[in-house]
């Protein structure tokens, strides 16, 4: 292994940010364990309804599906403007990442309503386990995309004030790295939470 | 605007709390007035609380897990007290206050002494042996330090505003759920817990990063030092069993401030669910604790035997076994629960298949010693005591992998004497020896070896009085955690127990006074050469304590016992051709200022103060923020510094007096090495 080991001179920038970035594959690895907790105590418990509303009354699959659109259609922005700051491209990259941070707010806004519209109707998260375990789930992963919003806004912060500087660079591919990870485990809810809850 | 937090806070509902809280309040005015008397704040603050060095951030871990050290274990003392004395009667202490005590002890010498213990050897260590100049992320490492910092203030407040939890170190629900303990106790248990977890979660992912990152040139895989081998598989663990606890710890949070129904009777709760999902850390959690402690043990074991490690190749992969079993085993702990069958011998039989790769090891150390010139150093008497005592541990806890057996034994005195059994020769005793090993490497001088070996004797003899009766009493079937007893068989063996805790309280106290007298004479002591015990492994080559870069050169590694192999080779204190500049890690207020923030947060939170918490988490964001935006983080310090510093440890180690290990005969260094079994 004496090619990925520090030698004796001093390491470069580009080596940090090899190890930045693997460190936070592992960071994601930790995340993907709390997902997996929820999703496992999701399974558990999406039978403790308490004689309260089930998936079936509450989800509503078109409003799913764009959520779903929208949450799909900013990783791919995402990923264009990962490409855009690799052919050096300050402008674009921004412009893509402003559009990324757009689509993410219309993904958390249509959340937050469809939220809203269950509490309104009883259906809160202390009406029973199936819906603590709902919430929880499906919150857990919104506020990792709203976290991942002012990330965006924090790098394109820095894309503007400091340019495509090798730190910034790898900071705007570690937020790629973390968004494009939502998306996945957004797919995860889709099919574990929002399909058995309608089917 | 304070949320629940009312005058009623103040412990003055009982003499004993009061005592407690007036203890904690006096300790902590005492530090700040002696900081003050010497004019220290200014030094603490830019040399030491802002410091992003590993082995500064080491020590600071290793102290506070000393001061917890204490405060745990007179907890222990007042139990040992109380059970002793309380057979028809209610003894000194009320029931409520018993539990909160319990509860306290097992959270502190877990998450408060243990965790940064072993956490804070490893950042010592971890990098010199690996021949790096630091950690992968050093800022990162000084989070994680005031993360678990203020966890354990949380512990520790809840002694003078609240009350701590009364539903042990697990917080089983129901009886922590809202409903029966509406108070803030549980709360304070939770939001310790998930502040100091989420410290270890990223202490898991820096040290992984930096072993698998940042090993000298030459040093393979399968060169490493074993405790490198065992502090890399508990940072996976780390990384992978502590989310556990954070999501479990969230969601009672979830039930009991907003009424949720994860585990509560009713409602489409499931309490069973906590019981797996805090075991999924819980099991991990213990090999997270014991597995450093082995790889200290192989250090000490090379080290005072004059040989190199027996079976190196299979302790590796003992290791790496007992790693990946100790996911598949957490049902042990609830087998009353009632699972099938089928699913108890599953978990059983695994259980028992991990004595396997512990057996190995404890053979590899036994060969290692075997033929070897030992010397009778107290960290190797904390190793012989661990070897014999972790056996009756091990077999006890193959009893305990039994199904039917268990369900006999839980939740007895046995389960209580397993662990412990565990537990304090396996990572405490450990941490002792590291503590004595390394003591001269992280300060320049060697601890008192007479006052070492008198506290080793109390504490060994204090383990064996204090938890072999609470084994019988455990056949006899008496329950864990009574507050009184009303069979009066079970007393003389608690008495004993209770002398058992006198003997560790000699143990401590005998500690302090090491420390104390090592201190006086640390010009007597004072280790010149950097390598006092004649080390085979990279951190003796550093200087004691190593520079700010550790490694003026980064040495390039040949062999699996790197420096013996620069002795042998006789190149180990041969200066370089010419220094370089070295890149080192300005330090960073922003560590110890989010760990305020968080310690705020946690302290709203547990009072339901919301504007307060919402306060904290985006002063956290925004320090965050801040410090992301920030990218001159490292400053150069010129060849011509690092040469100042480097001759003058050479001509120190020239002028300084023979080492004490060549003094003795059978110990010189040569005709060690030719004895050395590869």
């Amino acid at each position: 292994m004496p090619a990925s080991t520090a030698g004796p001179e001093a390491q470069s920038p580009v080596d940090r940010s090899e190890e930045k970035a693997f460190g936070f594959w592992i960071y994601l690895m930790t995340d993907a364990i709390v997902f997996a907790l929820l999703f496992a105590t999701y399974v558990v418990m999406s039978r403790g309804t308490a004689g309260g509303p089930t998936g079936l009354e509450l989800f509503h699959l078109p409003r799913t599906f764009g959520e779903t659109m929208l949450l799909l259609f900013s990783s791919a922005t995402f990923g264009f403007a990962t490409l855009a700051a690799r052919a050096r491209d300050g402008r674009a990259a921004v412009l893509l990442l402003l559009l990324t941070f757009i689509l993410g707010t219309g993904f958390v806004a249509m959340e937050v309503g469809e939220f809203r519209g269950m509490v309104a109707m009883g259906a809160g998260p202390d009406r029973s386990g199936f819906l603590s375990a709902f919430f929880t789930l499906v919150g857990t992963h919104g506020l990792h995309v709203s976290v991942g919003l002012i990330c965006i806004l924090v790098v394109v912060g820095q894309i503007l004030f400091k340019g495509l500087t090798e730190p910034v660079g790898s900071r705007l591919f570690r937020v790629g790295l973390f968004w494009h990870f939502l998306d996945i485990v957004w797919i995860g809810i889709f099919s574990v939470v929002y399909l058995p809850g309608v089917l | 605007m304070l949320g629940r937090l009312t005058v009623d806070a103040l412990p003055l509902y009982s003499a004993i709390a009061m005592g407690g809280a007036l203890i904690t309040i006096g300790g902590a005015v005492a530090v700040a007035a002696a900081i003050t008397w010497l004019k220290a704040w200014r030094y603490l603050w830019t040399e030491w609380l802002t410091s992003v060095d590993h082995k500064r951030i080491g020590i600071m871990y290793v102290t506070l897990a000393l001061i917890m050290l204490l405060r745990g274990f007179i907890d222990a003392l007042m139990m040992r007290a109380q059970q002793a004395i309380a057979v028809k009667s209610d003894g000194y202490l009320p029931p409520e206050h018993f539990d909160q005590i319990f509860s306290s002890h097992g959270t502190i010498m877990i998450f408060f002494m243990a965790m940064p213990f072993m956490t804070g050897l490893i950042n010592i260590v971890v990098p010199q042996q690996i021949g790096a100049r630091d950690v992968a992320f050093p800022y990162l490492n000084s989070v994680s330090l005031w993360l678990t910092a203020s966890g354990a203030a949380l512990v520790m407040v809840s002694l003078v505003i609240g009350k701590f939890s009364t539903a042990g170190w697990t917080g089983y629900p129901p009886y922590s759920g809202v409903e029966y303990n509406p108070y803030v106790g549980v709360d304070y248990w939770i939001w310790a817990v998930l502040i100091s977890g989420i410290g270890s979660t990223l202490t898991g992912i820096n040290f992984i990063v930096t072993i698998l990152k940042k090993r000298a040139p030459g040093m393979t895989l399968m060169r490493m030092p074993l405790f490198t081998w065992t502090a890399l598989c508990t940072s996976v663990l780390m990384a992978f069993a502590f989310p556990a606890i954070t999501v479990v710890a969230v969601l009672l949070q979830l039930d009991r401030a907003f009424g949720m129904h994860f585990f509560t009777s009713g409602a489409g709760g499931n309490m069973m669910n906590y019981a797996n999902l805090l075991w999924i850390w819980g099991h991990p959690e213990v090999y997270i604790l014991i597995l450093p402690a082995f790889g200290i043990y192989s250090s000490v074991v090379t080290t005072f035997s004059g040989k190199r490690l027996f079976g190196y190749t299979s302790l590796v992969y003992a290791t790496g076994a007992i790693a990946i079993l100790s996911f598949t085993v957490w049902l042990h702990h609830f087998f009353t629960m009632g699972s099938s069958a089928n699913v108890n011998a599953f978990f059983g039989i695994a259980t028992m298949i991990i004595a396997v790769p512990t057996g190995v090891k404890l053979f590899d150390w036994l060969f290692t010693m075997y033929r070897g010139r030992i010397r009778f150093h107290t960290s190797m008497m904390y190793t012989l005591a661990f070897i014999v005592t972790f056996v009756v541990g091990g077999v006890t806890g193959v009893l305990l992998a039994l199904p039917p057996v268990d369900y006999l034994m839980h939740n007895s005195t046995f389960l209580v004497a397993h662990f412990h059994n565990m537990l304090i020769p396996g990572a405490l005793f450990g941490y002792f020896a590291g503590l004595n090993l390394w003591f001269p490497k992280a300060f320049g001088f060697r601890l008192d070896e007479r006052w070492g070996k008198r506290s080793f004797w109390c504490w060994m003899i204090g383990f064996y009085l204090a938890f072999m009766p609470l084994y019988l009493l455990g056949f006899m079937g008496m329950p864990r955690r009574m507050e009184h007893y009303d069979t009066p068989e079970w007393q003389p063996y608690l008495i004993v127990a209770a002398a058992g805790a006198v003997f560790i309280l000699f143990g401590l106290i005998f500690m302090i006074v090491q420390l104390v007298i090592s201190v006086m004479r640390r010009a007597e002591y004072r280790d010149w050469t950097g390598d006092p015990w004649d080390g085979l492994t990279l951190e003796w080559f550093t200087a004691s304590p190593p520079a700010p870069y550790n490694f003026a050169v980064i040495p390039e590694v040949r062999s699996r016992d790197a420096f013996l192999d620069m002795k042998e080779r006789g190149i180990a204190y041969r200066p370089p051709a010419r220094y370089e500049d070295i890149a080192i890690p300005k330090n960073s207020a922003f560590g110890a200022v989010t760990g305020g923030f968080a310690f705020v947060f946690g302290f709203a939170m547990v009072w339901h103060m919301w504007w307060l918490a919402m306060l904290g988490v985006a002063l956290i964001a925004l320090t965050l923020v801040f410090r992301s935006s920030d990218d001159d983080t490292e400053y150069l310090l010129p060849a011509s510094e690092v040469e100042k510093i480097e001759s003058r440890r050479l001509q120190e180690m020239a002028r300084a007096p023979r080492p004490e290990a060549a003094q003795d005969a059978s110990v010189i260094p040569g005709a060690a090495l030719q004895g050395r079994a590869s």
